[in-house]
């Protein structure tokens, strides 16, 4: 029996094509379009083919951005994940202490990033700010405007504090998913809290650990507001990260061209990235023989 | 080795969960733990594995009191309705595990672990990781860690329920004749009294914490001490029907009647309630002192090649279990005959008085 094909049926994806194209695609192109002309006003531009991608890919300023991005990104992963199963891992399970380190916890995260800027550019003030005034009368000459290590080192500080909570609710919530049998079990086997966590809580945490890391990574590589209320990108260009180059170039000297093509950069190293972190995760959850010790 | 358990209580917030249980399970006995959900199985399981502190009684293990005893010093396993194993570790590692964290000698490890494995039928799956197995062999992992160490007690909670028919009826024989050879003891909880009866061995009646009663499998089966008992170890319930004996005559309602047979002549004048199984129940005369009543059907329950149906009458409504499939028509009019016979007999306050008599003493 033949089937009769209606291809009518395509008419109903049409919406959906015109919101993603509107969404999505239409926006993008306009950054393509950018990338590959050189705008002198309205009425003149020429076009310039690949020289904007060349002129960015070798530009020193931001290859040295880059590198500080990836530096950073990394770093705050390195703190925030096993500081966060840490956090997950001793929070407590039922009762009212249950709701109330839950909402404390939560708390850094329902801040906005320029006001979490704010908050520790008042904070890591000398004259007037808890952390900066304290460190100065421990003896440290802690400056943030003028040390690169110290204004790394609190931009670090207060990624953590931030977004180590993410982290922590993500695998709180995974930790409480895991049956009540699977921990008696272990008793029974006489295994230790260590064995415990190694051969059930972390493989059981995998799935909300791959998420976590994924925004977290997206998150942090786009990182703007706080580094930018805080020291501004300094001292020097030590904190300046590839989102503030990009609108420094943008806004600050209008030059469309050049910062449409780093744009496209930008996203497609986001998205190479995490693709390529994505697939790494799910290949070795797929094939199990990389979990094991042995 | 024999496990004691001497009037156990189990209080958890002032809800008793487990009300002066005693149990005394002999060394390789192999004993079931019938109840249905919510009556302590679970419960009495944990106390038995160290899990759980009882709030009164004691524990005795070969004589010894274990009573506080954790679980970590004692040697039990347990094997639980979900399946759990070790995800990150092959099924060899998860059988292994016991074994590696008592420190046994790698060698020895492993010829345990193969043997495990063989008895189980997993030999080719050792190098296979958990979620890569069917649930079957999932629980067989599980039951693999459990059987691998040599545990003095080992527990079975409901380890079948997630199963297939067909695997659980495989599981089961294979679990008995495992355990026929072990000398230690096991005890399989399960709200199932076909499955009890399935396993053999003895058989414990939970109810609401309470231990109803103890013994072989069939003694408990064929000689139900109450009329709780009775009804919870058959599946469909024992029809329970009240009657007045007066002379040698029963009445049920003032309207049936039926004389007393030889052996129900002994019963004192008085109100009863008589038990008869769903499955002694039939659709002709076995008999001639069988007691015929004329009943409208219900619904006729096909199950597998078994049919249940539920009929009733102004006086009683009765389940009548049949071999085959049978189909009737709602309200379709029917005599079924009761074998008085095969009858049970429980005085006001459910207590057995009569027991029919090819099974008294059996």
């Amino acid at each position: 029996m033949n089937k009769v094909r209606n291809n009518h049926a395509w008419w109903l994806i049409l919406p959906m094509l015109l919101l993603v194209a509107f969404s999505a695609i239409i926006p993008l192109m306009t950054v393509v379009n950018y990338s590959v002309q050189d705008v002198f006003d309205p009425y003149t531009r020429f076009f310039t083919g690949t020289e904007w991608f060349q002129v960015m890919l070798n530009d020193p300023a931001l290859q040295a951005a880059l590198l500080r991005q990836f530096a950073f990104s990394l770093t705050i992963l390195a703190i925030e994940v096993p500081l966060g199963i840490g956090i997950a891992l001793i929070m407590p399970k039922q009762g009212w202490q249950a709701s109330a380190v839950l909402i404390l916890v939560t708390l850094p995260l329902l801040i906005p990033w320029n006001v979490v800027g704010s908050i520790w550019q008042i904070f890591t003030r000398g004259d007037i700010g808890l952390m900066g005034w304290g460190l100065r009368e421990l003896g440290y000459g802690y400056n943030i405007t003028r040390s690169p290590a110290d204004a790394w080192a609190t931009i670090v500080l207060m990624d953590v504090w931030h977004w180590t909570p993410l982290i922590a609710l993500l695998c709180y919530s995974g930790l409480r998913a895991i049956p009540e049998a699977y921990y008696q079990a272990a008793r029974i086997d006489r295994a230790s809290k260590w064995a415990v966590f190694r051969f059930i809580q972390l493989p059981k945490l995998t799935n909300v650990l791959v998420i976590g890391i994924l925004l977290r990574f997206m998150h942090s590589f786009m990182i703007y507001a706080e580094p930018f209320v805080l020291t501004g990108g300094g001292p020097g260009s030590s904190t300046t990260f590839l989102s503030q180059s990009l609108t420094t170039m943008a806004i600050g000297q209008q030059d469309l061209g050049p910062s449409a093509a780093f744009s496209l950069i930008y996203f497609l190293i986001i998205l190479l990235v995490s693709w390529v972190f994505y697939t790494a995760i799910m290949h070795r959850q797929k094939d199990p023989t990389t979990q094991g010790e042995r | 080795m024999s496990l004691i358990l001497e009037k156990i209580d189990h209080v958890v917030n002032g809800a008793t969960h487990i009300d002066n249980v005693s149990l005394e399970l002999a060394p390789g006995s192999f004993n079931v733990l019938l109840g249905r959900t919510l009556a302590g199985k679970t419960t009495l399981m944990r106390l038995m594995a160290g899990l759980e502190r009882p709030t009164h009684g004691r524990i005795l293990m070969n004589g010894h009191d274990v009573t506080g005893v954790p679980v970590r010093k004692r040697n039990v396993s347990m094997v639980y309705q979900q399946f759990i194993n070790y995800p990150s570790l092959t099924v060899y590692e998860n059988i292994a595990s016991p074994l590696r964290l008592a420190g046994v000698e790698a060698r020895e490890i492993d010829r345990r672990v193969r043997e495990t494995a063989e008895m189980l039928h997993m030999e080719a799956l050792l190098e296979r990781y958990p979620q890569e197995l069917s649930g079957g062999q999932q629980q067989r992992t599980a039951m693999g860690r459990a059987l691998v160490k040599d545990a003095e007690v080992i527990l079975f909670d409901e380890p079948l329920v997630n199963l297939d028919y067909k695997l659980r009826e495989e599981f089961r024989e294979e679990l008995r004749e495992l355990f026929k050879t072990r000398k230690a003891i096991a005890v399989y909880a399960t709200t199932e009294p076909n499955e009890a009866l399935a396993l053999g061995g003895h058989t414990a009646l939970l109810h609401e914490g309470k231990l109803l009663q103890y013994g072989r499998t069939e003694d408990v089966y064929h000689r139900p001490q109450n009329i709780l008992s009775a009804e919870m170890f058959s599946e469909p319930p024992i029809n329970v029907l009240p009657g007045m004996v007066s002379g040698s005559e029963v009445t049920f309602d003032r309207r049936v009647h039926f004389s007393l047979t030889d052996d129900l002549k002994r019963l004192a004048p008085g109100q009863y309630q008589f038990g008869v199984r769903a499955s002694h129940i039939t659709l002709g005369p076995q008999s001639p002192d069988d007691l015929g009543l004329p009943v409208s059907v219900d619904l006729a329950e096909i199950s597998g090649s078994e049919t249940f149906l539920h009929v009733h009458n102004d006086l009683f409504d009765l389940v009548v279990h049949l071999a085959g499939v049978h189909e009737f028509a709602v309200d379709q009019e029917i005599t079924v005959y009761l074998p008085p016979h095969k009858m049970y007999a429980f005085d006001r306050e459910g207590a057995v008085v009569h027991i029919p008599p090819h099974l008294e003493g059996a």
